[in-house]
């Protein structure tokens, strides 16, 4: 919950304002034990900001972060289907490479095509998962903090260990439909009073095989099997977690290892006669590391760095396939990443942050007269703020220079240089009510990929950044009732008018073979994000209800001569939404969430062929705790989808219907 | 604040009745139908309509048949769904040919690797013929031929032949195949010879550049006449000359205009200045059109021409004489109607959204215009009368 700070299981209560403060500090100022970094310092009151804690991640029924987002507003998520399939969310309509996503505090990068799958990240050893409009309220971090227009902070869990325990121990065994085994295990040990460390596993195969029903009123009606959408992955991580004097530091190695099947488009063939078998593998590793210190009282520094290394291999082959085209492609990519923030608190109510980053990539791919471009980024952030009791305001300016290196003959993009501003207000017009008025305006935009500038035929090196333009008004509201069932409230309310312009869009040339990537297009999103959450508790029952409701018109205003100007663009709903209700009763624990994606168009023409049908799932989870002396164990049961809804989220992709996982947890 | 809590029920409750828009059955998209002019009267054995295929982006499905009746001057946008309900995913992924042979329609459905067969004056499905990664279609006597890209895995599977499968009108089967070039194309049937354009174009930059020549009698490849790299479209004239187009390798080597003698199986002409995409014959004049992506200005750049086939003279570069050339954002599809003259261009548009037709007189004057499906491409004239859904 926004605004309770849990802190060795003591509800405690900070109002949003001083949390701001605390933020302005940074956070090991007042965390300096390991013990309280589990603590939420999560402020939704100075900008559109929403969080899922790891507790009511454990509770939903969803497998991969990809699934959780689908809960927040402003959000959508393109979801090809099954485990395996990508996912990649869209944060208020403005395209999915807006989206940053922050792994521990640092982004997580694809210079080679721009999008995180969100659907590769699970939740097991996730801690929070926060969204946010714009940019993270607080000043103190890096430039690409500054970056994006939206951005989705991923918080893996730090070790907690009580004072007489040296390690935790947590394995986990996750099973059920389309044949998915899912083990996972995490130790965390204390090496001594200051540095602890943590060490992760996980293993998933699933078959990726559903059935799925495509029908018509009055006409044919047939139940296929989703088929070649295996994935067999492993994930391995490790961190080092330290304190120092006046501040922390923490070092993470990732590793990621998948291979998996496509299973394609579901179009008219002949049932069973030729079978998708393209397959992709991927290799991601990553060491990041991140060190915070409070030098002065009014001066700290944070420090970043990251190395990743990306391999992908893509094969479709015709000796498995005759239909298909043969293709034997390999990517890999590297990325060095370095960032400095440095905190200026001039005075109790006024801080200043000026923030450095460095970042280097490299993509090389085995295709015909490639290019093996390389990028090399620089950002530079400068940020204030002035907090008073019933006002505050932040200003930022963003710095962006990009040079691009590339081996062939013809010349590389030019090189770009952008500043882009921000500006954020909060405004508290009552003393005694947690009532927010709130505004924010961003310009950000986002370099054209290295695959947009370079892709052996598609590539157009003349590519201008694409840029989006965000206004947000809205207020949020938060209530604490110490007496009666109902404890506590949460609301946020957004109106906000974005435009994304010189939007990057693939366009045919003189025939089907032959497309390339030109910046035409203009889009406008009008649009109203709304949530709400409640706490209740009734007698030995706890309550919890988390609503929210995203109203979107987004329109394409690319071409006044098309026929289609001004239509809603393709797979933005209207209308979507989602509804969770949990209990908790002894150890027992019951959750309900339901999903609504309202009607939309598949394409821009907002015709009958292209209308898609609303959807909307029911899932629910029961799970029960067993304390046995000094071990747990965790029973939970998930049904999800459970009216069968046979639907899809893009068109040619079905998803699956009713499905089942039990999950065992072992704690000591 | 007591009243929070209801306030909370009350948002729960009519965030509920906000999520009346349910799912219903699905219904097939019936056609739409659009009056484009006022008629004429059409005598019998004449040119009655004309059937359009759509394309559609591959993955989408979204293959689709309009209908334009000279009777009524009504166009009718996606006719085959409703006439077809029980065909399982409607017409398919990627149509990528049309043709009238005796009575029945034949439909190159590319990416569901089939042919589809439908009875012509009703457009109901008959059957379908399965050929993997199927693209283009001809006929002789009781046989049609159809090339595909899927012709045997070697040692190096790049390197793979594509083929043209015989089909049997008796049986609508797949009685014989013949191994020709790399990725063929368009393929024409002059006297007992049958020529095949091999594209080559999974194998960039290493096209293929030839013509097969294959034998009707042994079916057999007879010859390879090597013309340029990537060919695509094949026109036999009144004179037995074959022309053929070069898409070019889109860097270099610019799209050309080629002319192969049937008699000798010899290139004879090669016209460096007609770049072509797609051409189609009405008597003697050979119309061309092509678009080449221009990078300067970041458009594509739209030509047309009109070849005298007895000549072999460009008579023409402009054979839209209006100006409405202008409206066309990227030319996909040409057909002349034999009889008047008039004749018929399609703009693809962006691929992804409903595409545009526009029939000009013989004059080059615009007729009219109207919305098609997604990517429309491929006319098929019809001297049947389509009947009436409701007959």
């Amino acid at each position: 919950m926004a605004g309770v700070m849990k802190i060795q299981g003591t509800p405690v209560y900070i109002a949003p304002h001083d949390q701001l403060k605390f933020q302005h500090y940074f956070d090991s100022v007042v965390q300096l034990d390991a013990v309280t970094v589990t603590a939420k310092r999560f402020d939704n009151s100075v900008i559109p900001a929403q969080m899922l804690s790891g507790q009511e991640l454990q509770k939903l029924s969803v497998h991969s972060v990809a699934d959780a987002v689908r809960y927040f507003s402003g959000v959508q998520i393109k979801d090809y289907g099954g485990i395996g399939g990508l996912k990649t969310v869209n944060i208020r309509s403005m395209g999915s490479h807006h989206v940053g996503v922050f792994y521990d505090g640092i982004q997580i990068g694809n210079a080679q095509n721009g999008v995180v799958d969100l659907g590769r990240f699970s939740l097991d050893n996730m801690e929070a998962i926060s969204l946010y409009n714009g940019q993270k309220s607080t000043i103190f971090q890096s430039a690409k903090d500054f970056a994006s227009a939206g951005s989705v902070y991923l918080q893996t869990k730090v070790p907690v260990l009580e004072a007489d325990k040296k390690n935790n121990i947590r394995a986990t065994v996750k099973g059920g439909s389309f044949a998915t085994i899912n083990p996972l295990f995490l130790w965390e040990h204390r090496i001594n009073k200051n540095i602890s460390s943590s060490a992760s596993a996980e293993f998933l195969y699933t078959s990726g095989k559903y059935k799925f029903n495509y029908s018509k009123k009055d006409g044919y009606d047939t139940t296929e099997v989703r088929k070649n959408g295996d994935v067999r992955l492993f994930r391995a991580e490790a961190g080092l977690f330290g304190n120092v004097k006046g501040g922390d530091w923490k070092a993470k190695v990732y590793f990621y290892n998948s291979e998996r099947g496509y299973p394609g488009a579901s179009v008219r063939e002949e049932p069973g006669k030729f079978r998708h078998q393209d397959r992709q593998w991927d290799d991601n590793f990553f060491a990041q590391a991140s060190f915070r210190k409070k030098i002065s009282p009014s001066y700290s520094i944070l420090i970043n760095g990251k190395y990743a290394y990306d391999y992908l291999h893509y094969l479709s082959d015709p000796r498995l396939d005759v239909t298909t085209m043969y293709i034997n492609n390999h990517y890999r990519q590297q990325e060095v990443y370095f960032s400095s923030a440095n905190l200026f608190i001039l005075f109790d109510w006024w801080t200043a942050n000026i923030s450095g980053d460095m970042q280097w990539n490299k993509l090389n791919a085995d295709l015909t007269d490639f290019a093996y471009p390389q990028r090399i980024t620089a950002l530079g952030a400068f940020a204030t703020s002035v907090n008073l009791p019933w006002i505050s305001l932040q200003g930022s300016i963003l710095f962006t220079h990009v040079t691009d290196k590339t081996q062939r003959l013809t010349a590389a993009a030019g090189d770009k240089n952008e500043w882009t501003p921000s500006v954020i207000t909060s405004f508290k017009p009552f003393r005694s009510h947690e009532l927010y008025l709130r505004a924010f305006y961003k310009r950000i935009f986002r370099m054209p990929t290295l695959n947009d500038n370079y892709y052996t035929f598609i590539g157009n090196i003349n590519l201008d950044p694409e840029f989006t333009n965000q206004y947000n008004i809205g207020l949020a509201y938060k209530k604490i009732i110490p007496e009666g069932w109902f404890r506590n409230l949460d609301v946020q309310l957004d109106f906000y008018y974005n435009e994304v312009e010189n939007k990057i869009v693939a366009m045919p040339t003189s025939n089907q073979f032959r497309w390339t990537m030109i910046n035409l297009g203009f889009v406008e999103i009008r649009g109203m994000d709304f949530s709400a959450t409640a706490n209740m508790r009734y007698g030995m029952f706890d309550m919890f209800a988390r609503l929210s409701y995203t109203y979107q018109k987004a329109q394409d205003f690319t071409d006044s001569s098309s026929e289609f100007y001004g239509g809603q663009i393709p797979y933005v709903p209207w209308h979507s939404g989602s509804l969770i209700l949990g209990a908790d009763y002894k150890d027992w624990s019951l959750n309900y969430s339901f999903i609504y994606t309202g009607e939309r168009y598949e394409s821009v023409a907002n015709i009958p062929e292209n209308h898609a049908q609303p959807w909307y799932t029911h899932d629910m989870a029961i799970s029960k705790l067993l304390r046995v002396r000094t071990y747990t164990l965790r029973f939970t049961a998930e049904i999800n989808n459970i009216f069968n809804q046979q639907y899809e989220v893009v068109k040619c992709y079905p998803m699956p219907g009713t499905n089942f996982k039990f999950i065992v947890t072992f704690e000591l | 604040m007591r009243n929070l809590k209801y306030l909370f029920i009350l948002l729960a409750g009519s965030f509920l009745t906000l999520i009346h828009g349910c799912r219903k059955d699905e219904d097939i998209n019936p056609s739409t139908p659009t009056e484009v002019d006022d008629g004429k009267e059409v005598e019998e054995g004449d040119i009655v309509g004309f059937f359009l295929l759509n394309e559609g982006n591959m993955g989408s499905n979204k293959a689709s048949i309009d209908y334009f009746d000279y009777e009524t001057g009504i166009y009718h946008r996606n006719i085959y769904a409703e006439r077809n309900p029980g065909v399982v995913k409607e017409l398919g992924d990627v149509g990528n040919d049309l043709q009238i042979y005796r009575d029945k329609l034949y439909a190159v459905i590319n990416c569901s690797n089939l042919v589809e067969v439908m009875n012509v004056e009703t457009l109901q499905h008959i059957t379908q013929i399965s050929i993997p990664n199927c693209r283009y279609i001809a006929f002789k006597d009781d046989h049609a031929y159809v090339t595909s890209y899927a012709g045997e895995v070697g040692l190096d599977p790049n390197a793979r032949l594509g083929y043209v499968a015989r089909i049997d009108l008796n049986t609508m089967t797949v009685k014989d195949t013949c191994v020709v070039g790399y990725q063929p194309e368009e393929l024409v049937v002059a006297g007992d010879k049958l020529y095949v354009a091999n594209s080559g174009g999974y194998r960039f930059p290493d096209y293929d550049n030839t013509v097969s020549v294959i034998d009707l009698n042994t079916f057999e490849e007879k010859k390879k006449i090597e013309v340029a790299v990537n060919l695509h479209r094949l026109q036999l004239d009144n004179y037995g000359n074959l022309w053929v187009s070069s898409r070019g390798d889109y860097y270099g080597s610019e799209s050309k205009t080629f002319v192969i003698d049937t008699n000798t199986d010899a290139v004879t002409d090669t016209l460096h200045l007609v770049p072509n995409e797609n051409m189609t014959l009405c008597g003697d004049s050979l119309y061309i059109y092509s678009a080449e992506w221009n990078w300067y200005l970041g458009i594509n750049t739209i030509s047309y021409a009109i070849i005298n086939t007895s000549t072999k003279k460009v008579v023409t570069r402009s054979f839209i004489k209006d100006g409405t050339e202008s409206e066309i954002v990227l030319p996909y599809g040409i057909a002349v109607n034999p009889e008047s003259g008039e004749f018929f261009v399609t703009d693809a548009t962006d691929y992804v959204t409903p595409g545009r037709l526009h029939c000009y007189g013989r004059d080059g004057i615009r007729k009219w215009s109207v919305t098609t499906g997604d990517i429309p491409a491929h006319f098929a004239f019809t001297r049947t009368k389509l009947k009436p859904l409701d007959e």
